[in-house]
C-alpha cells in the first residue's frame, strides 16, 4: 500500500498558483533513490522494498554492507531504508524519484528535529513561567510547584520538567504536495517538515490521506445547499 | 547548490515583464480581481513610499489619498493578481522609504518633486 522515499530537506521557498495564491513549501531533494532489494513473502517472511540514497565514498563503508550493496550491484550509498509493503512493482536496479508523488497528493514526512540542548521548561514544556516585571525578582521561568503534601510526599512520574529537547525522530502528517519538479527530483511539499536543511527525511504516502482520498463532504454545506435548492 | 535549487525555484516565478521604478515614483498598479466567476482588471494609482524584501518576497507600498483619506496598498512585486505596473511620473526623493508623507496634508502628502533627467539638467546649466 504505501509508498516512499528518502530524500534530503533542502530549504524553505514560496510558491504562487494560478490565482496568484501564495503557498510556503519545503523543497526536498527526492531522490534517486535506487532499488537495493526486493524482499518477499516467500524469501524473507515479508514484503519489503529497500531504497537507497545519496552516494557515499566505498571506502567509508563496511566490507559486509558493500558486500550487499554489491550483490544487488548498486554503487555505494550512505543511507538505506526499507519500505513495506511497496505499492509500485519495481526490481533491483530500478531508480525512483520524485515522480512517485503527484500535485496534490498527500504525504508524511518523518525526520530528526533539530537539537536544542538542555532547555528549561517554558521552551520545553510552553510553560507559561513568572511575571517579567510587577516585582518578580529571580522567578521569571521557572516551573513551580512540582507536587502536594506529605500526602502522596513524592513527586508524580511524568512531571514535566527541564531537560534535553529535540533530536528526535519526529513525523509530520498529511502534508499536501505542491509541485513535482521531475528534472531535478524535486518535492515541493506544503509547510515545515522536522529537521535542519540538509538533514535526510523520509517521505511517504499519507497514512490518513492515501492516494484517492477526498475530503469528507461538510454536512452544513450540504444543509445550505438544500435549503438554496428550497428557496427556489 | 541548494542555494542555487531555491533560487531557481524563485527566478521561475519572477515577473516576465519587470518594470523599472523606484521609491517616489507615481505609479498605477493594474491589479486582477475576481468577482463571482468574473475577473477584471482594477487600478491603484499613487506614490510608491517604499520597496521591501528581495528576491521573490520582495513587496511595495503605494500611498494615495481617496475622498481625503490616505490609503496604502501593499503589493508583491511578483504576484500574478499584479497584472502590471505603469509609471506615471518620476520622483526625487532623498530617502528609501517616504513615511514623512503620511504626516502631511493637502497638497504636500501627493506630490513628490519629479526627477528631472540628467539632459535637462544639463541644458539650463
Amino acid at each position: 500500500m504505501p509508498l516512499g522515499l528518502l530524500g534530503k530537506k533542502l530549504g524553505h521557498t514560496r510558491v504562487y498558483d494560478a490565482k496568484g495564491v501564495v503557498t510556503a513549501v519545503t523543497v526536498v531533494l527526492a531522490g534517486p533513490n535506487r532499488v537495493l532489494q526486493c524482499k518477499t513473502t516467500e524469501s524473507d517472511g515479508y514484503n519489503a522494498v529497500q531504497l537507497g540514497f545519496d552516494e557515499q565514498k566505498e571506502h567509508r563503508l563496511t566490507k559486509p554492507l558493500l558486500g550487499h550493496l554489491k550483490k544487488f550491484n548498486g554503487a555505494p550509498v550512505k543511507r538505506i531504508r526499507e519500505f513495506r509493503n511497496f505499492s509500485q512493482a519495481v526490481k533491483p536496479g530500478d531508480t525512483v524519484g520524485a515522480t512517485l508523488f503527484a500535485p496534490g497528493d498527500f504525504v508524511d514526512a518523518i525526520g530528526i528535529t533539530k537539537g536544542r540542548g538542555f532547555e528549561g521548561v517554558v521552551k520545553r514544556h510552553r510553560f507559561a513561567g513568572g511575571d517579567s516585571t510587577h516585582g518578580a525578582k529571580g522567578w521569571h521561568r521557572r516551573s513551580g510547584a512540582i507536587g502536594q503534601r506529605l500526602f502522596p510526599g513524592t513527586v508524580m512520574r511524568g512531571m514535566r520538567m527541564p531537560g534535553h529537547m529535540g533530536q528526535v525522530r519526529r513525523t509530520t502528517q498529511n502534508l499536501q504536495v505542491i509541485q513535482v519538479r521531475e528534472a531535478e527530483n524535486l518535492l515541493l511539499i506544503k509547510g515545515s517538515i522536522p529537521g535542519a536543511e540538509g538533514d535526510y527525511v523520509i517521505i511517504r504516502e499519507s497514512k490518513k490521506r492515501p492516494k484517492g482520498w477526498k475530503p469528507p463532504e461538510s454536512k452544513v454545506l450540504a444543509g445550505r445547499k438544500a435549503d438554496a435548492a428550497k428557496k427556489k | 547548490m541548494n542555494q542555487a535549487l531555491l533560487d531557481k525555484i524563485e527566478s521561475e516565478q519572477f515577473r516576465k515583464d519587470p518594470t523599472d521604478f523606484g521609491v517616489g515614483d507615481t505609479v498605477r498598479v493594474h491589479t486582477k480581481v475576481v468577482e463571482g466567476d468574473k475577473e477584471r482588471i482594477q487600478i491603484f494609482s499613487g506614490v510608491v513610499i517604499g520597496r521591501r524584501g528581495h528576491g521573490l518576497n520582495e513587496t511595495f507600498t503605494v500611498r494615495r489619498i481617496s475622498y481625503g483619506e490616505g490609503v496604502e496598498r501593499v503589493f508583491p512585486l511578483h504576484s500574478p493578481r499584479v497584472d502590471k505596473i505603469e509609471v506615471e511620473r518620476k520622483g526625487h526623493v532623498r530617502r528609501a522609504k517616504l513615511t514623512y508623507l503620511r504626516k502631511r496634508l493637502g497638497k504636500g502628502a501627493t506630490l513628490v518633486k519629479e526627477k528631472e533627467s540628467r539632459a535637462t539638467v544639463e541644458t539650463a546649466k
